[in-house]
């Protein structure tokens, strides 16, 4: 290989490399752009105004170009995605830390070998399958259990959740309290502390911010997902009284309903600025994440 | 507290067997054999697609991301320019599924004038797994001891030289268990893909001409794949024995699923045994 040609091939692939790495800003400004331009139709072209789309929960836009406008109340779907990922985090937390407490801390040969294998198996289940099953059995079972006439309920979503975000948190909990220093331990130890104890008041605080990342992660999964909930929720459109009413969230309603709409159409629209409100919450766990670890980061090594 | 603990883990071990099994023996017992066929009342046609999928977008995630976690590890210098691309990173990584299938949607189904078609599915689910792979590349690139780097440069080696001969095979199999990690994720996608790849599946087996819409490999046919097959089989089912369609669908997934963990098992051992040495 000639001299000239090794420099030629050099600076190709740095462009080449370059280029790749440019391209994710790329794609992420254009998808932005397009959420952005689409997602404000409903309040520049139609008219309504942010405080209805968030606050009101009457629901009926119009859906032929140019035909009646009708509103576009979200709150219900809103409301519905806030209950059914707010209970489903309530349900797989618990669980969660005291599967990786278990993992980490008591039980760390088998906790890595069978758990943390067991962990890495549900994570890779698609969330249709989680949709499906929960379809199958959770549905009729939540029916019987709470006498209802149908089972596609609000509660049912958040089990299939739970269900679905456990690994996640699980797995992130565990590398945190595994990045807690041994010293720790057994200064714990050191000073007479039992097991509990030493987990209960030393570890976990130390591995405070991880775990907490772990929880939005979860939180964040649920927010995004969106067959496995339409499947088992129910899909009404009217605001939810009680866990065990049919509703819907955001995600479902955009999933079941976009195929519905023609581009340009006030519904169309509505769904639209749906997806921009998820992109902004899915945007808004970023930066908390960011900050809770910037502040675990102070914390650790920032006072002493 | 000790057995609590203990009762959680064994709950869990005893959940995901069950979900597990059931599923898979659920999906196997209503299975009639024209389900395994590559017809209508089949759903091979469904597997292929999946397959097929996977394949396009992996093809096209793959440069990208590798390149972009390439220059991540190698290339970038601390600044305002690789912090960008970690955020950006950051964000398509979170991005709900069913927002990338909207701007999928958009992008290129409406504004290119097509109709629903694989290609349009594969770059969706394109999007989703270019942060895993740029984040793995990334990552393996990063965990490579210095002595690699010095050695080759130390040799006269040029930059991408050391990158390409030296670097790269070095961490393959952290790489390729990333890649698949990402074509699992793909197997198992159907939000994205549902106003993108199509729900109907139309395929003649004896007709190979690339052009024409009902060939097997043009990229360009509706093509519905095994995960969104279950979503219709829920949403607008026709058939009578639409649940057991969907229950092998599911069973099949999740065979998927554990066949591609046991080769992440395998591989990481390989990367062990690398790593030994050995």
């Amino acid at each position: 290989m000639t001299k000239r040609k090794m420099f030629r091939n050099e600076y190709l692939w740095k462009g080449l490399i370059m280029a790749g790495g440019l391209f994710m800003i790329i794609i992420t400004l254009i998808i932005a752009f397009f959420l952005i331009f689409k997602g404000s139709g409903t309040f520049t072209q139609f008219g309504h105004s942010l405080a209805e789309f968030l606050f009101s929960a009457s629901f009926s836009p119009g859906s032929s170009v140019g035909g009646e406008s009708g509103a576009v109340g979200s709150a219900a779907f809103i409301m519905g995605s806030i209950l059914t990922c707010g209970l489903a985090l309530l349900i797989s937390t618990p669980f969660s830390l005291a599967a990786a407490i278990f993992m980490t801390e008591i039980a760390p040969k088998f906790g890595n070998r069978v758990l943390q294998s067991a962990i890495e198996i549900f994570v890779g289940i698609p969330s249709i399958v989680y949709g499906w099953t929960g379809l199958t059995i959770l549905v009729p079972a939540v029916r019987d259990l709470f006498h209802l006439p149908y089972g596609n309920t609000i509660f049912t979503a958040a089990l299939v959740l739970a269900l679905m975000i456990f690994p996640s948190i699980t797995s992130v909990s565990a590398d945190a309290i595994r990045g807690v220093p041994k010293e720790f331990h057994d200064a714990a130890y050191g000073l007479g502390a039992t097991r509990w104890q030493m987990i209960h008041k030393v570890v976990i605080p130390a591995a405070r911010s991880g775990i907490v990342t772990g929880v939005i992660l979860g939180l964040a999964r649920a927010f995004g997902e969106a067959l496995a909930v339409a499947m088992v929720i129910g899909k009404t459109k009217a605001f939810p009284k009680s866990l065990l009413n049919s509703g819907s969230t955001l995600t479902s309603i955009i999933a079941s309903n976009m195929g519905n709409t023609f581009d340009g159409t006030e519904y169309n629209s509505a769904l639209w600025s749906m997806a921009l409100l998820l992109f902004l919450i899915s945007l808004f766990f970023i930066v908390l994440i960011h900050l809770i670890s910037a502040k675990g980061a102070k914390k650790a090594y920032g006072k002493d | 507290m000790t057995g609590l603990f203990y009762a959680v883990a064994a709950f869990f071990l005893i959940l995901l067997m069950a979900f597990a099994s059931y599923v898979i023996i659920k999906g196997f017992m209503g299975a009639s054999p024209e389900m395994f066929t590559f017809s209508r009342k089949g759903i091979l046609n469904q597997l292929f697609n999946t397959v097929y999928l996977v394949a396009l977008s992996l093809l096209i995630s793959c440069p990208i991301g590798m390149a972009a976690g390439i220059y991540l590890s190698q290339y970038a210098k601390r600044g305002k320019l690789t912090s960008a691309i970690k955020m950006c990173i950051e964000t398509l990584s979170s991005l709900p599924s069913i927002v990338v299938g909207l701007f999928g949607y958009l992008v290129f189904i409406l504004m290119t004038g097509m109709k629903w078609n694989l290609m349009a599915g594969a770059l969706a689910v394109s999007i989703l797994s270019l942060p895993l792979i740029t984040t793995t590349t990334a990552d393996a690139l990063n965990a490579l001891p210095l002595p690699y780097r010095d050695g080759s440069m130390g040799l006269g080696a040029t930059k991408w030289q050391t990158v390409h001969r030296v670097l790269m095979p070095a961490c393959s199999p952290r790489i390729i268990t990333g890649v698949i990690l990402a074509a699992g994720r793909g197997f198992g996608e159907a939000a994205a893909l549902l106003y993108t790849a199509g729900m109907s599946t139309d395929i003649n087996w004896s007709n190979w001409n690339l052009s024409s819409p009902m060939c097997p490999l043009n990229p360009f046919r509706p093509g519905e794949t095994l995960a969104l097959h279950i979503w219709s089989s829920f949403t607008e089912s026709t058939a009578v024995n639409a649940k057991d369609i969907a229950n092998l669908s599911s069973a099949i997934l999740m065979i998927l699923v554990l066949v591609f963990n046991v080769c992440i098992r395998i591989l990481s051992k390989k990367l062990d045994a690398v790593k030994k040495g050995g």
